[in-house]
């Protein structure tokens, strides 16, 4: 059975653990940052950061929220970055967890078009044009343990595990709140195996909080090469 | 803690107020939401909106330093609105007690003080004693000298719209957390107060914590499930270190140091043992000889006697009246009263109020041994910013200590559970267990009297110095000394105990030498049943409140909610059925309580309930609040040095040129220094802005265990100041631009975060002032990050602090902010 995130921002309070943790588990190694005026840092993901908890203060009708969007990369059921990338030796999704896994060989594929096929705003590229994003910390998944940054989140914003039990978490908790904040959603919940769930409209959090226009559609690009794909590739897939 | 961490699950309504709990113990925020998951609302009190305030359900800002006028004005809202537990405050607090008529206050002071020393007397503000020495009593509440009615009267003053006006707090939201925090007063519903040291590090620091309990005394929070005064230690093991005597006034388990005055054993014990003469009253100090007399025993073994009364006139005696903390001793040092200087596990070039103070004492030094996992701006202090090498005479020496997982031994949180760890990797280098530098330093220090003899020998010489094990240091004979032996074989409550074996509880401690126990507190820490601490049970106690007995130790005797005996009615059924703490279950024979038991949590004392069912009063039964000389919680506090009510009074810098409480504008018993160094300027049009300081959760304390390490570096790389973009307007300054912040003392480079987090706050009424917050975290230090920039925000800090425990003011003073 695939296994899916449900993030709960209502209960994120930004202690960024599970930042630290993804770079911990993943040996990454530190970027040079500077203070921008803001606590969100490093500024944006990268090669080396996976997991970014991204900050925004805004006013929601008259009263000040500080949002907190543990940003990570989707695991989509359908990833537009795999079909773009065509080449099972570069992305290919793991059969048992469903994590979309980059292997080195994205070095050999047009990376910003991969980047650009991400309704996410995801993937990024090293110097070397290979490209790297969360894993699902596969390799602790398929051992028994939680991805790093859910265990180490203390407030239960960050949970793991087999889809229904997911999905329905993530319901209970959709139900729970509703109260509390009436315009609660989860986002792409249908499409994507990281659920996550917000308190307001999600354009407040990040302008990628929910999958960019048409992203499910297939690009030309990606229709193109679909087409021409061997045969074997769709044989892959089936399996 | 009172309670725990685990407890905070438990409570109904949250506030948290001089903490930042979400950033600085994140881990408790597991709590806090278990609990809002449950219905609880969370409140957050702040000049800033902080991570802690972005999950509350009420935010209210507030101008830093006016806690008091804030709970003031909720001990008013409480009684006028008759929100209290009757019951208990009636029974379990001294509201009843008749004040003795010299007890007066008049605009903004309290009978007794003296002017020129500055000084209480505040044997002026003592209880009126019926002729067997028990404090008169009205159980009625109606006497107009009884605590309630002055109570009453003393936060008559305390409106909401004045409230408001000195906090800048707006009424609406004011009342909108008392009515929410006053319903907890119901009887099973339970209030908790999360607070760290937005709270302590106050000219009127104690006064802030005193307020709350008083509130959690009215409430009937104290001592159940879901509530207590709970203080959110800054390190793990700080409550440990606290509880083993780590400041000067207190010797291990909270007992005291002797003065000079206290010139015998003997004299010192009678001088700090309670004595009640109220037969309900269990005044467990009654037992101080005990307690003080076997940590004497730890202290010398064999060498205490009782001729030699027991190696007390061997242990350093403080001068009378004077204090000898944290600002005193730098103080000292600045005049160059000290000679050499030990710096263990800290880094006072940063972590001090007035840090450019404590860096040019250190000049005056001729040594310094600093003990640290890394060197630091303290051992490096004559290379810092600002200093010339070739003219520093100290010389430093550094050790370098083995990391806190490297060890086995114990820490104790702050819900006061002690926990046992193993050691994990083996200490790096020539990196040693700070037990281990200890112990080789005694034995040195040991050895050279031993031969030179020197000034007064036998304290050394005497000393129990036997922890070794093989060469190492063993954390385990260590623990067992701290818990006590039986020195001789004897008889305790009809029980036989063989020399050599450990003490099984405090109860068993005694006056005569029979006894040792490096802390009463402790004793039953490590039995002959075995290491208490290294427990890792996961049964929860039978009320299944999250108690978790059988997981490590906790004091006293593995009791986790202290004062629990408070936690139920006279007839000793919980207040709360659904999260009893505690509960009497002794068998029932018409209508009299005939056998004991309580269950639940180990009670705080297993007598009697004061009632038996049928209502009649029990003779055997003791008050609830058994450490009180009088058994009794204090909503009026005759102990402190500043006033048994809490008063508002203005920060040492503050904003505004008068108290609007009274007359009296700052707390007239707080300490201010005198070198050229100690600079204050209140109400300066130089300096305008009101600052405090605070922690990220990104870095700890200083910084010297995070800044070395990159990824936490990568998410706060710079020494910062918040302000609200009404300020950043004002002063032209652009978000994530570098400005130089000043105060009378210092001044910091550091980076703008312009935010809507801080807002302007408009004080003294619609006619009145804006005034502006900044805010600094003091994680930062110039040894790292390595351009040198990022400097200690306690540069700005001022050298004043709290008259009770000299705690700094490093959380309301006053600075202003420029472009560079």
């Amino acid at each position: 059975m695939s296994k899916s995130f449900f993030i709960d921002t209502t209960l994120c309070t930004a202690c960024r653990g599970c930042q630290v943790a993804c770079k911990q588990w993943h040996s990454l190694p530190a970027e040079q940052t500077i203070n921008r005026g803001s606590y969100q840092n490093p500024e944006d993901l990268s090669f080396d950061t996976y997991k970014l908890v991204r900050m925004r203060e805004t006013v929601v009708d008259g009263q000040l929220r500080w949002l907190f969007f543990p940003d990570q990369c989707r695991h989509c059921y359908e990833p537009p970055c795999l079909d773009t990338a065509g080449d099972p030796s570069a992305i290919f999704k793991d059969g048992s967890t469903g994590a979309v896994i980059y292997t080195a060989n994205t070095k050999n594929l047009i990376a910003d078009e991969i980047i650009e096929s991400c309704p996410y705003n995801i993937p990024r590229k090293a110097q070397d044009g290979a490209l790297a994003k969360c894993d699902m910390c596969y390799d602790r998944v398929f051992n028994g343990l939680a991805p790093a940054c859910v265990k180490v989140c203390p407030t239960g914003a960050m949970n793991f595990g087999d889809r229904a039990e997911m999905t329905t978490l993530a319901n209970q908790r959709l139900e729970k709140v509703k109260n509390k904040y009436p315009k609660v959603s989860l986002l792409d919940a249908d499409d994507v195996q990281v659920i996550y769930m917000v308190a307001f409209d999600p354009d407040l959090y990040h302008e990628f909080a929910v999958a960019s226009n048409n992203a499910f559609d297939i690009t030309r690009h990606a229709a193109l090469r679909r087409m021409l794909r061997p045969i074997t590739h769709f044989a892959s897939r089936l399996l | 803690m009172t309670n725990h961490w685990i407890d905070i699950k438990n409570s109904d309504c949250i506030l948290i107020m001089g903490s930042n709990a979400a950033e600085n113990h994140p881990i408790s925020f597991k709590f806090v939401t278990e609990a809002q998951q449950k219905g609880a609302t969370l409140i957050s009190v702040d000049p800033r909106f902080t991570r802690t305030s972005s999950k509350a359900d009420i935010y209210a800002p507030m101008r830093s330093g006016t806690d008091i006028a804030i709970l003031g004005g909720m001990i008013k809202y409480i009684l006028d609105n008759k929100l209290y537990n009757e019951d208990y405050i009636k029974w379990y607090t001294n509201a009843p007690f008749i004040v003795g008529k010299s007890y007066t206050f008049k605009d903004g002071l309290f009978a007794g003080y003296d002017e020129k020393t500055k000084k209480y007397d505040n044997s002026k503000w003592a209880f009126e004693m019926d002729a067997n020495g028990v404090p008169k009593m009205d159980r009625n509440l109606k006497h107009k000298r009884s605590v309630f009615q002055l109570l009453k009267n003393h936060y008559s003053r305390y409106d909401i719209k004045l409230v408001s006006q000195i906090s800048g707090t707006p009424e609406a939201l004011l009342e909108k957390i008392y009515k929410t925090y006053g319903a907890t007063g119901a009887r099973g519903k339970a209030a908790t107060i999360m607070y760290a040291m937005g709270w302590t590090q106050h000219t009127v620091g104690t006064q802030n914590i005193r307020t709350m309990a008083m509130i959690q005394l009215l409430l009937g929070n104290m001592g159940v499930a879901g509530g207590g005064v709970n203080a959110l230690r800054g390190e793990s093991n700080v409550q440990g270190s606290t509880d083993h005597c780590l400041l000067w006034h207190i010797w291990p388990g909270y007992l005291k140091t002797p003065r000079a005055s206290n010139v015998s054993l003997a004299a010192y014990n009678k001088k700090w043992t309670p004595k009640s003469n109220d037969p309900l009253s269990a005044n467990w100090w009654q037992n101080y000889p005990k307690y003080s007399v076997s940590m004497l025993k730890s202290f010398f073994g064999n060498a205490a006697t009782k001729t030699n009364d027991f190696g007390y006139d061997w242990l350093p005696k403080v001068d009378d009246g004077k204090h000898y903390s944290w600002l005193d001793l730098f103080d000292e040092m600045y005049k160059g009263n000290f000679k050499g200087f030990f710096v263990w596990g800290q880094n006072p070039a940063c972590s001090g109020a007035h840090a450019g103070k404590n860096r040019e004492a250190m000049k005056n030094l001729d040594w310094m041994v600093n003990v640290n996992i890394f060197d630091n701006e303290t051992g490096s202090f004559w290379r810092g910013p600002g200093m010339d090498p070739a003219k520093i005479k100290t010389e430093v020496f550094f050790l370098p200590a083995a990391v806190s997982v490297e060890k086995e031994g114990s820490i104790t949180n702050s819900g006061r559970w002690s926990q046992w760890r193993y050691q994990g990797p083996k200490p790096l280098g020539n990196s040693l267990p700070d037990g281990q530098i200890i112990m080789e330093l005694g034995n040195k220090i040991k050895q050279a009297y031993k031969k030179d003899k020197g000034v007064l020998p036998e304290p050394i010489v005497s000393l129990k110095w036997d922890y070794l094990t093989n060469g190492e240091y063993d954390p385990h004979k260590v623990a067992k000394e701290i818990n006590g032996y039986f020195q001789e074989d004897i008889t305790v409550s009809g029980k036989a105990f063989k020399k050599g074996t450990l003490v099984p509880s405090f109860a068993f401690l005694q006056a005569d030498g029979s006894t040792s126990s490096g802390n009463w507190l402790y004793c039953n820490s490590y039995t002959e049943k075995g290491n208490m601490a290294a427990r890792r049970g996961q049964k929860d106690a039978p009320n299944n409140i999250g108690l978790y007995p059988e997981f490590a130790w906790c004091w006293p005797v593995n009791r986790r909610i202290i004062y629990n005996r408070a936690s139920v009615d006279l007839k000793g059924q919980p207040w709360d059925k659904e999260h009893w703490v505690i509960k009497f279950a002794g068998d029932v024979k018409e209508g009299k309580y005939v056998s004991r038991t309580w269950i639940g949590d180990v009670p705080d004392g297993g007598w009697y309930p004061m009632q038996n069912p049928d209502g009649s009063m029990r003779e055997d039964s003791k008050y609830a609040f058994i450490m009180r000389k009088h058994g009794h919680g204090q909503i009026f506090g005759p102990g402190r040095v500043d006033g048994p009510f809490p008063e508002h009074y203005e920060p040492i810098e503050c904003p505004v040129e008068k108290n609007f409480m009274s007359s009296v504008y700052t707390n007239p018993t707080a300490p201010q220094y005198g070198t050229k160094a100690d600079i204050y300027q209140t109400c300066d049009p130089r300096y305008p802005f009101v600052a405090t300081t605070y922690r990220v959760v990104e870095h700890w304390q200083t910084g010297v265990m995070t800044r070395h390490q990159p990824w936490l570096l990568e998410m706060q790389p710079q020494v910062f100041v918040e302000i609200s973009e009404e300020l950043a307007q004002l002063k032209g300054i652009k978000n994530g631009e570098r400005v130089l912040a000043s105060s009378a003392r210092g001044s910091l480079e550091c980076t703008a975060i312009v935010t809507k987090r801080f807002k302007p706050l408009r004080i003294a009424g619609k006619l009145g002032t804006v005034v502006h917050q900044v805010g600094f975290p003091w994680c930062f230090g110039w040894q790292k990050p390595v351009s040198g920039k990022e400097e200690s925000a306690n540069l700005l800090t001022p050298s004043t602090g709290d008259p009770n425990t000299r705690i700094p003011e490093t959380k309301a003073f006053m600075v202003n902010i420029a472009k560079i």
